[in-house]
């Protein structure tokens, strides 16, 4: 008898905890649901081993439900692939999933729940896994692991603030994994200063960083699609 | 004295039709890359970024579209072949005239041999700087012309740099006056071989091989080059106009680089001391040159 009951309780905490996460899921849906696109201004970093390049003026565009694009109109910008995951909209397109409760963590002091998202087999997002790290009390992401069947895997943190009411961050930084890059020196025929005996130094690593700081959106004002074939 | 001596060369110079061989040359190859460029950039581009194109959304218009970028890959194809063009003129200076048999004239005036050799290295380092504001004219200007401007890409060996566009022109004119002592050097050594040959074809040859050898072995990546003759050599020291197109990057944090800093040389100490040895050689070919003329017998 104790032992039924020990099961019957376990398994209705696991039943209150699913409906836990899928209630903070929806109102996570709900607030972005608000957004059905958005242009915005942003500074855009690239920290990656092999690119050295300037902090660049971006222009970031999205539209319901998972279009985004990720634009230099005045310069030069390695965009990484993945980049379409610099917000939420990939995985709140996902129409059939499982929540889990993947207990609690902490991001930058800040308590956080881990729920992770498993696709249902009619799922077509692309998304393989999402773990996503929920600051329950603001009802916002601090943090997401995204793997894609297509581009691997990408992690996501942000920081927020004017825009915080649509769920949309004012600080993002992505990571992906880079490949190595070198050429043939009878391609390049570089100048030897010694910088190059200094970098094969230095910590080589498959990661690599995009920082983006938004400065303005301009909300539900319409993006035309084009903007995303371009 | 110098400088009417300095003048007839000059004048001699562009009375010479091979002078303008060069600059038709650079104008043919010049439109050739300009037009490849144009019609097959992309394809050329995805060469150059060695399959990042898995892990980014190359920027492969915004990285073609761009006058600053062609004008690069001009310098960077041109610049090994240009020390011939500059042997063809500078060769001829002593040789030719021996040849033709008018030396013995031209040392028969009231000038020193000293002067003499100074003028027509003078002489060819002016045809130099015109040559090179020609390959500016058609190869910067006309390339910013015909593809517009925008960020300039460089892809190095083991990275990749991007400059603003607003941080690129100060660059160019660097790095055109680099170009002007590197191929100065060459003027140097052509003038050399000229004083030892009574003939314009031999010291042409001997330039271009020593240009050509040199080339090599510092292409050749083997321990017994690298580590004894391979920093000697001028012609490692002449790709020092390159340096000006690596820009510092504010430190690096961790595992990543950090942006690319405006207005900054990424290592301007090895820019001086590429600068000084090739100064050193311009000196070195000219102090044997002067030394050889002044006890030359002039028969012809």
């Amino acid at each position: 008898m104790k032992h039924l009951i020990l099961i019957i309780a376990v398994l209705f905490s696991i039943n209150v905890k699913a409906q836990d996460v899928n209630d903070i899921i929806k109102k996570l849906k709900t607030k972005y649901e608000k957004v059905n696109d958005y242009e915005a201004k942003a500074k855009l970093k690239t920290n990656v081993l092999f690119i050295k390049a300037p902090i660049a003026n971006v222009k970031v565009y999205y539209k319901k439900p998972n279009k985004l694009k990720i634009k230099n109109d005045s310069g030069v910008s390695f965009i990484p692939k993945g980049s379409v995951n610099v917000n939420m909209g990939n995985i709140f397109a996902m129409k059939d999933y499982t929540a889990l409760d993947a207990g609690t963590d902490k991001v930058n002091g800040t308590a956080v729940k881990v729920i992770k998202l498993l696709p249902g087999d009619n799922d077509k997002s692309g998304v393989e896994l999402a773990t996503l790290y929920v600051d329950t009390e603001k009802e916002l992401i601090l943090k997401s692991k995204t793997t894609t069947k297509e581009n691997g895997t990408y992690e996501l943190e942000m920081k927020y603030g004017t825009y915080a009411s649509y769920g949309l961050p004012s600080y993002v930084v992505f990571s992906f994994n880079t490949k190595d890059y070198k050429l043939p020196k009878g391609v390049t025929f570089d100048y030897d200063n010694g910088a190059a005996k200094d970098n094969k130094k230095k910590l080589k690593t498959k990661k690599g960083k995009i920082e983006i700081s938004y400065s303005s959106y301009t909300i539900n004002k319409g993006v035309k699609d084009e903007v995303f074939t371009k | 004295m110098f400088f009417k001596l300095l003048q007839l060369e000059l004048f001699k110079i562009s009375k010479r039709p091979r002078t303008y061989i060069s600059f038709g040359a650079l104008a043919v190859l010049v439109i050739l890359i300009q037009l490849a460029l144009k019609t097959n950039g992309e394809e050329f581009v995805e060469l150059l970024t060695a399959n990042q194109g898995e892990t980014f959304i190359l920027p492969k218009k915004e990285i073609i579209s761009n006058g600053y970028f062609v004008c690069y890959v001009i310098l960077n194809m041109l610049l090994i072949h240009i020390p011939l063009l500059v042997a063809l003129i500078a060769a001829d200076q002593i040789s030719g005239e021996a040849n033709m048999g008018t030396l013995r004239f031209l040392v028969g005036k009231p000038i020193s041999r000293t002067q003499l050799i100074l003028a027509k290295f003078a002489a060819s380092v002016i045809y130099i700087i015109a040559m090179l504001l020609w390959l500016a004219l058609i190869g910067l200007l006309g390339s910013n012309l015909i593809f517009g401007t925008n960020d300039l890409y460089i892809g190095r060996q083991s990275d990749i740099l991007i400059i603003e566009r607003i941080d690129v022109m100060w660059r160019y004119v660097m790095a055109f006056l680099f170009a002007t002592l590197a191929l100065s050097v060459v003027a140097a050594l052509a003038l050399l071989f000229s004083v030892l040959s009574e003939n314009s074809i031999g010291p042409i040859v001997a330039t271009t091989a020593v240009v050509i050898v040199c080339t090599i072995i510092q292409q050749l990546s083997v321990p017994i080059f690298e580590n004894t003759i391979t920093k000697w050599l001028f012609t490692i020291h002449m790709l020092g106009w390159k340096g000006f197109f690596y820009p510092q990057t504010f430190d690096i944090i961790g595992e990543y680089s950090g942006p690319v800093v405006k207005g900054t040389i990424e290592r301007s100490e090895a820019l001086i001391k590429s600068s000084a040895i090739l100064f050193g050689y311009i000196a070195l070919f000219l102090g044997i040159a002067v030394w050889r003329f002044n006890k030359k017998d002039i028969l012809s």
